[in-house]
């Protein structure tokens, strides 16, 4: 079971007119695998993210998601694929003219069958997991930062996606939080069998749920393995990047 | 959906204003094919449709009410003398009725409907673009060009027509409490006059051009906010330059369309 591959990408490449993001980088992930991506601010996680999802085109290279190519396929095919996709965005991207229910049952009653009281179910189920059932009708404006990002959370899973794609989910958070968020995703992992993409600077939360990482650096992977062993590494940047001090010669 | 990229550019040269000026018309064209492809696609969010027209209503109720009444009461008062001095005050009536049907209602209901819901629907969407929102509809397999784009422009284009109506009839209202300041007429005879003026015929061109109105202030506001690049910034751009497109291009519309109508019935000439 543990060998087939959701995710496969080979040779990806994107550029921003001169700005080269991501060069030449193949990345394959194994079924309910959880797989954490590191690298400094600006390297092109997200960009990496977004193209999976469809929401940028790389220029060159394949993306593969279960067995089926997604680049350069009619939106319907891709919209059939992107159903089993959860995304959370950095940034949250919660539609601010819904309230917190209306945000989370949106998909559900656009793309699925599932009666009222379904729904409804599984809106209160999402925000438990979240443990924020109590803003279920403020809007997103009246809530906090960390709020709106575990909002964002909850709706990205609602659907309960065979494959989660994670922007940063527990920066902004309280440690506590950020754990509870961390084996929440560890929870998807097990219960559902989810395979997971989780971009991350937080260490704590990638040591709960890392099975392997990656790490960006000016668009090839620099490193990978597993934490321990990054974070471990003799590697002077990688020790910089993971100890507290800054590490001079 | 290939819609040309505008990026902003901080000093624009003459070239880029023309790069520019394409740009705006071809993206805007693709937009509207997009738009008359994905109409008859369902779903057809009939409950968005409402929720919009209903808040555009709302939205614009008091300030069209202001403009029809002043439009008919300023225009009656700037006839009388001339209508006098030919000893013709009576056809005062006539006078303010067929330029509020064939025009001044129309247009200007149009001009102000634009710089009240343009801006809004190109801020709108602008800021759910800016802020990733329309990415994430995309992401849910939802398609935000039929949910925001669709909605807002059947909306504006149902809606403008009804406005106008309306304001067409404040200013009839407006233009008699003008008259009655100076001359001794009874609501009956001007009612009658008003009646005995206009023809079923004037209607449908002065009305009707209001439907192609409604569809450009949705379309353009939508193309401009749909398109939006540039952080906070780039929303108010799309904002103003909107109302700056919807209104020029109400203009250019307005002359074409009048052309046409003449052309069609030359009787109203
Ligand atoms: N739409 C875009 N247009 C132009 N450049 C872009 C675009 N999106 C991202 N970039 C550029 O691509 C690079 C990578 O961006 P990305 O958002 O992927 O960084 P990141 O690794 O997620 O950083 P962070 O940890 O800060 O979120 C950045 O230099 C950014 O300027
Ligand atoms: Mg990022």
């Amino acid at each position: 079971m543990a060998d087939t591959r959701v995710v496969e990408i080979k040779n990806l490449s994107k550029r921003f007119d001169e700005l080269v993001v991501l060069d030449n980088i193949s990345i394959d992930v194994k079924e309910a695998e959880n797989l954490v991506v590191f690298g400094r601010s600006g390297t092109g996680k997200s960009v990496l993210l977004k193209c999976i999802i469809g929401l940028l085109r790389p220029d060159k290279g394949e993306i593969k998601i279960n067995d089926k190519n997604v680049i350069n396929i009619p939106l319907k095919e891709l919209n059939e694929i992107r159903k089993n996709i959860g995304f959370l965005f950095q940034s949250g991207a919660l539609y601010d003219s819904m309230n917190v229910r209306e945000n989370l049952e949106f998909q559900l009653i656009k793309n699925t069958d599932f009666t009222k009281e379904e729904i409804e179910h599984k809106v209160h189920d999402a925000l438990k997991k979240v443990s924020l059932e109590q803003a279920i009708n403020k809007m997103p404006s009246e809530l906090s930062g960390g709020m709106r990002k575990r909002i964002a959370l909850a709706r990205s899973i609602i659907a309960e996606p065979k494959l989660m794609l994670y922007d940063e989910p527990t920066t902004g958070l309280d440690p506590i939080t950020s754990k509870e968020i961390s084996e929440l995703i560890l929870n998807l992992q097990k219960s559902l069998n989810m395979t997971s993409i989780v971009v991350t600077h937080d260490l704590i939360c990638a040591n709960i749920i890392a099975d392997r990482a990656i790490f960006l650096k000016e668009g090839h992977i620099a490193y990978q393995g597993n934490i321990d062993d990054l974070t471990s590494s003799e590697d002077k940047f990688l020790r910089n990047f993971f100890s507290e001090k800054i590490i001079k010669e | 959906m290939k819609i040309p990229q505008i990026k902003y550019l901080r000093k624009p040269k003459a070239s880029d204003y023309m790069y520019l000026f394409f740009a705006n018309i071809t993206g805007l064209t693709v937009f509207v094919i997009e738009f008359f492809k994905q109409l008859f696609i369902p779903p057809y969010e009939i409950n968005e449709v409402k929720k919009h027209m209903d808040e555009l209503g709302v939205k614009t109720f008091p300030i069209v009410s202001v403009t029809g009444f002043i439009i008919g009461l300023v225009l009656a008062m700037q006839s009388q003398p001339v209508l006098q001095k030919f000893g013709a005050t009576d056809f005062l009536p006539a006078t303010v009725s067929l330029s509020v049907i064939r025009e001044l209602g129309p247009v200007i209901t149009a001009l102000i409907f634009a710089g009240r819901v343009s801006s809004g629907i190109g801020a709108e969407l602008g800021s759910m673009r800016v802020t990733e929102q329309i990415d994430a509809m995309e992401v849910s397999a939802i398609n935000p060009f039929k949910y925001l784009v669709v909605t807002r422009v059947i909306a504006t284009t149902m809606i403008l027509p009804i406005l106008t109506i309306y304001v067409i009839f404040l200013a009839l209202i407006g233009g008699y409490i003008a008259v009655i300041i100076t001359e001794n007429m009874s609501f009956q005879y001007y009612q009658n006059a008003v009646i005995g003026a206009v023809e079923f015929g004037d209607l449908i061109p002065g009305v009707g051009k209001t439907f192609v109105f409604g569809f450009i202030v949705g379309i353009v506001g939508a193309y401009k906010g749909f398109t939006t690049d540039g952080g906070t910034e780039g929303v108010g751009r799309a904002s103003t330059t909107s109302v700056v497109i919807a209104s020029l291009l109400i203009l250019v519309f307005d002359l074409v369309l009048v052309k046409l109508s003449l052309m069609l019935w030359p009787t109203l000439g």
